[in-house]
């Protein structure tokens, strides 16, 4: 029995929120290591891409819901996100043209990209503020949990509860489909695999015949979907606020380079290493130990490793552990 | 008129000209090989043939039409087909994936042609589901050279195909190559190995320092004791 | 041609300065003024890695929050009660922590290579983690309930401010080289990312951690290397000069005080701005621009790149530290909540970029340039909202929602600014002399 509660009391508290962060992180990362494979720059702007596109859904979803649509017992967002996903593959496509495309035909050092990406980080920000402002939104709707901690208590007669929200099984479902649809296009379609030789070997490809300018193009447009499903699915998990977004920026970096910048596997690996360490270091173990230790006795800290202010750190300490053992990742991304 | 001929090539990377006056030609079915020591530009003479740097006089014919102003792309689909000496194959696609990609401008079927590497490089039908970047320096060669093949080109350029392969392996490809020359295909060589090389060679150049030195059939040149001297090891 | 230029371009500074002094007021001019000194050094640090090693640095923030935290450290009275309570604690956790990392490397050092050696590592590191927290933990609650209204932390060194100037250099400059350490000779957008990371951290850190720097509290009533207002007021020489000049003592004190920053500023600036001048025009200064123009030749020959990037990225980072420090102590408090990487951070670079990247004036007059119109860009934006809304109803909730997002409009400014200048003008407005073409 005992037993049985600490193993639920990690469910609750570990698995399932790590699994829905994972989840999300997953796809932020991928998009971060498509644009590097394609691009080859490590692109600052894609947490306020983020917040850019989940802005987008966010005020289809209030659009939708004040003419009363919505999907009954799932969160209206899911109805918006294709349009959402438009807006910002529209808005990134723009930047791409004014910004990108100029270095691109100068073929200018990495470096140069990182600091365009920089500006149009701070031009998003400031757009995404400007339109939505800078404070915390709430657009989740519809049913909020699948398994709620009084009925399981109940059902199981156990001490602990588990939850799960429907944010959280949305988000895991929506990752696999999003997962699966983006691994059958980059090795299943003609498009995708040429995105894939574009990524291994550009002068090749170029010799090949393949069109930088639609691989480009394409790469753009799937990074933009993803950022805006993984922003999407955060703010209905927690919520939405650009700032975090912002932060969000250095888990997903460090999600995609503990992969291997450039290989999509491991971006997706990265994304759960991250989010389960960052969920398991800042756990607070008391009452789990509690349950384990023989008899009444429990500890008498709260046995955490570390803060949640901290959680951040734990991403970049993973980060540059990497960066010191193995630069090129866990699977085998890009050059160093 | 040969079928393929960089005429007169002067230019370079941007900085000063790497080619001087340089002359290269190929005709149908016939393999025609350069060489010369390190840094004599041949490389780049291959480059500027294939349009991949700007040259400033002189001018590219193929087949009797000026194509000096195409672009590589528009040369692989007017039919020729260039394998790089250097990271020629794409590493995390598997070898029919690699051969796909050759054919990426073609819109019909491509099996039969994937199929016709297959039997000339039995190996590769073998591990067509490996990745390209596991595969043996030889083998990785016969992968870059089944690719530039699947287009189905009329001119295939190869810049040092057996670059760091043993030599057994080296006799091997070289049979291959002559296998493709006689289906009619002109093929253009860059060679290390320049005795075995002129040894199968119909046409040689000898590039110095940008320039055509030697420009004879390859028996010819194995024969000048000068050209045997200077660049063959005596 | 050039020196025309600087002088140009820093006599239309001093005009706008001058403008300002008269239409506004002196006192919001030497305002400007001080955060333009203080910026430009920040600048020239950063210079100093992007312009002349081409290191991009998305940390700065954290660098110039060491400064600050230099600043309390070295000018605060220590608070004696905090220090019985927990200062022990503290000390004792810091020396577990560094038995700690001694007893990893060292049975990384002396151990055979495998799996059994990598146990032991994880497990000294787990252990002496637990160790270490379990002495901080107490200790920091013990500091902390020390009289937490007013003080709640164990203070400083009580020496004069001054001194925190360079020891702010040396903070940054030592956490610069751990991070400089891993991640140059990586590809570049790796130190890109890492001080984006460590600055974020250590911003967190000076906001979480009470028992060091009163976290949200901020540290109040920094000691001064110049001196108080009040103490001037009633100073018989001073209020006798505020007559010979028909100056306002109470006005005159707080211009007077201004001007002694100022001063103390430029002196630094120009300390600062010589030695780098020198540096570049010394054979390493040159060695580091050949590097940068052409990493490839310089490798092959031989010449230690890695090495070279990290002296220049610490060097760099200490003179933000530098500035940081002098920042805190122009402001009189540390208020953690205020290092925002968007005015930290990207408007620096912003500075940079603008004045030339790889000329030291090019930096120094991109402080000058970009801090003045960040600063006066407020009331335009306010009064350009205002002009561009007062077509609109008064409570329309449009005109309000505009007007409330003037603020945000500053961060689309700077960002479409760094891009058009990247874009446009790549080598800002006083490109770097480039002698050798
Ligand atoms: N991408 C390039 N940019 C500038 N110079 C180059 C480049 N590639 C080769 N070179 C120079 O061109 C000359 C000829 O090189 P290359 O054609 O590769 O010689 P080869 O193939 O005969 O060994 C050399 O001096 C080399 O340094
Ligand atoms: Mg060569």
């Amino acid at each position: 029995m005992e037993l049985l509660n600490a193993l639920i009391l990690m469910a609750n508290f570990v698995l399932v929120p790590a699994l829905a962060y994972g989840s999300q992180l997953a796809l932020g990362a991928l998009g971060v290591t498509l644009i590097y494979g394609i691009l080859r720059f490590s692109n600052f702007a894609h947490g306020d891409t983020m917040a850019f596109g989940t802005m987008a859904v966010i005020l289809f979803t209030w659009w939708f819901q004040s003419m009363g649509i919505n999907l009954g017992p799932l969160p209206t967002a899911l109805l918006a996100l294709p349009f959402g996903i438009a807006i910002c593959a529209g808005f990134v496509l723009a930047t791409d043209k004014l910004v990108y495309k100029f270095y691109r035909q100068q073929r200018a050092a990495p470096v140069i990209y990182v600091i365009a990406s920089v500006g149009v980080m701070f031009v998003l920000n400031g757009i995404v503020r400007f339109i939505i402002g800078p404070d915390d939104q709430a657009f989740a709707d519809g049913e909020r949990f699948i398994v709620r901690a009084r009925s399981f208590k109940e059902w199981t007669g156990l001490e602990e509860g588990l939850t799960i929200k429907v944010s959280q099984g949305i988000t895991v479902i929506t990752a696999v489909l999003v997962v699966a649809a983006l691994f059958w296009f980059l090795n299943r379609t003609r498009t995708g695999k040429s995105m894939r030789a574009f990524s291994d070997n550009e002068d090749l490809a170029l010799l090949s015949g393949i069109n930088p300018d639609k691989v480009v193009m394409v790469t753009w447009i799937i990074a933009a979907a993803l950022a805006t499903i993984a922003g999407t699915l955060y703010g209905l998990d927690k919520s939405f606020k650009p700032f975090t977004y912002f932060q969000l920026l250095l888990p997903i970096f460090a999600a995609a380079i503990v992969g291997g910048l450039g290989n999509p596997l491991g971006a997706i690996a990265g994304g759960y290493v991250i989010a389960f360490s960052e969920i398991m270091v800042t756990y607070a173990y008391k009452k789990f130990v509690g349950y384990l230790a023989p008899g009444d006795w429990s500890p008498d800290s709260l046995l955490q490793l570390l803060g949640t202010n901290y959680k951040f750190s734990v991403s970049f300490v993973i980060l540059l552990l990497v960066l010191l053992l193995r630069p090129t990742g866990l699977f085998k991304g890009k050059s160093v | 008129m040969s079928f393929l001929i960089g005429e007169n090539m002067t230019g370079g990377y941007g900085g000063a000209d790497i080619l001087h006056d340089c002359t290269i030609a190929a005709d149908q079915g016939e393999i025609a090989v350069i060489v010369g020591p390190n840094g004599a530009g041949k490389s780049t003479a291959m480059k500027a043939v294939f349009g991949m740097l700007n040259i400033h006089t002189g001018r590219v014919m193929l087949d009797g039409e000026d194509i000096t102003a195409l672009t590589p792309q528009a040369r692989v689909a007017k039919g020729m087909a260039f394998v790089p000496q250097t990271s020629n194959v794409f590493p995390t696609m598997s070898v029919e994936e690699n051969l796909e990609m050759g054919a990426f401008l073609r819109r019909d079927n491509i099996q039969e042609t994937i199929d016709q590497v297959y039997e000339l490089f039995p190996i590769l039908g073998d591990k067509r589901r490996q990745n390209a970047g596991e595969l043996s320096g030889g083998q990785r060669q016969q992968v870059a050279v089944g690719r530039a093949l699947m287009t189905q080109p009329k001119v295939l350029m190869l810049d040092e195909p057996t670059a760091g392969v043993s030599p057994i392996v080296m006799d091997e490809l070289f049979d291959r190559i002559i296998e493709v020359a006689r289906t009619g295909i002109s093929i253009l060589m860059v060679e290390q190995n320049a005795r075995q090389a002129l040894d199968i060679a119909d046409k040689g150049y000898v590039l110095v320092q940008g320039r055509n030195r030697y420009t004879d059939t390859g028996q010819a040149l194995m024969n000048n004791p000068d050209v045997r001297k200077s660049f063959l090891g005596g | 041609m050039t020196m025309n230029r600087n002088v140009l371009y820093f006599g239309i500074m001093a005009v706008l300065l001058i403008i300002v002094g008269q239409f506004q007021s002196w006192n919001l001019s030497l305002s400007i003024l001080n955060l333009c000194l203080i910026s430009a050094i920040m600048a020239l640090g950063v210079n100093i890695q992007w312009g002349y090693a081409g290191l991009f640095n998305v940390g700065i923030m954290g660098f110039a929050a060491l400064g600050g935290l230099a600043a309390v450290l070295i000018s605060m009275p220590p608070v004696p009660a905090a220090w019985a309570a927990g200062g022990g604690g503290v000390l004792l956790s810091a020396l577990a922590g560094a038995a700690t990392i001694v007893g990893c490397i060292v049975a990384y050092a002396k151990l055979p290579k495998g799996g059994i050696r990598t146990a032991i590592i994880v497990a000294i590191g787990v252990i002496g983690f637990f160790i270490m927290r379990g002495i901080f933990v107490p200790a920091t609650d013990a500091i902390e309930s020390v009289d937490a209204a007013k003080t709640g932390y164990l203070g400083g060194l009580g020496l004069p401010v001054i001194l925190a100037w360079p020891v702010g250099g040396l903070l940054a400059g030592g956490v610069a080289w751990v991070i400089g350490k891993i991640t140059l000779g990586l590809r570049s957008d790796y130190l890109a990312i890492a001080t984006l990371g460590i600055s974020e951290i250590i911003v967190a850190v000076m906001k979480n951690e009470d028992w060091m720097t009163r976290g949200v509290k901020n540290v109040n009533g920094l000691s001064r290397p110049v001196p108080y207002e009040i103490d001037l007021q009633q100073a018989l020489w001073f209020q006798n000069l505020c007559e010979t000049l028909g100056q306002d003592v109470v006005t005159f004190s707080s211009i007077f005080v201004k001007l002694c920053y100022a001063g103390l500023f430029l002196i630094v600036l120009l300390a600062i701005f010589w030695l780098s001048e020198r540096a570049l025009k010394s054979p390493w200064g040159r060695m580091m621009r050949a590097i940068r123009d052409n990493e490839i030749s310089a490798n092959a020959m031989g010449k230690n790149v890695t090495a070279r990037h990290l002296q220049v990225f610490v060097l760099g980072s200490m003179v933000v530290g530098i500035a940081g420090a002098m920042l805190t102590t122009l402001d009189g408090q540390l208020t953690p909540a205020s290092y925002q990487p968007l005015r930290f951070t990207f408007l620096i670079w912003v500075m940079v970029i603008v004045g030339g990247s790889g000329n030291n004036m090019g930096a120094v007059l991109g402080g000058f340039v970009v801090w003045f119109f960040w600063v006066e860009a407020e009331p335009i934006g306010i009064w350009l909202m205002d002009t561009l809304t007062s077509g609109m109803a008064e409570d329309s909730g449009l005109r309000a929602h505009l007007l409330d997002s003037a603020a945000h409009m500053r961060l689309m400014t700077m960002g479409v600014i760094l891009l058009l200048v990247l874009r446009f003008s790549p080598r800002g407005l006083l490109p770097e002399k480039t002698g050798h073409h």
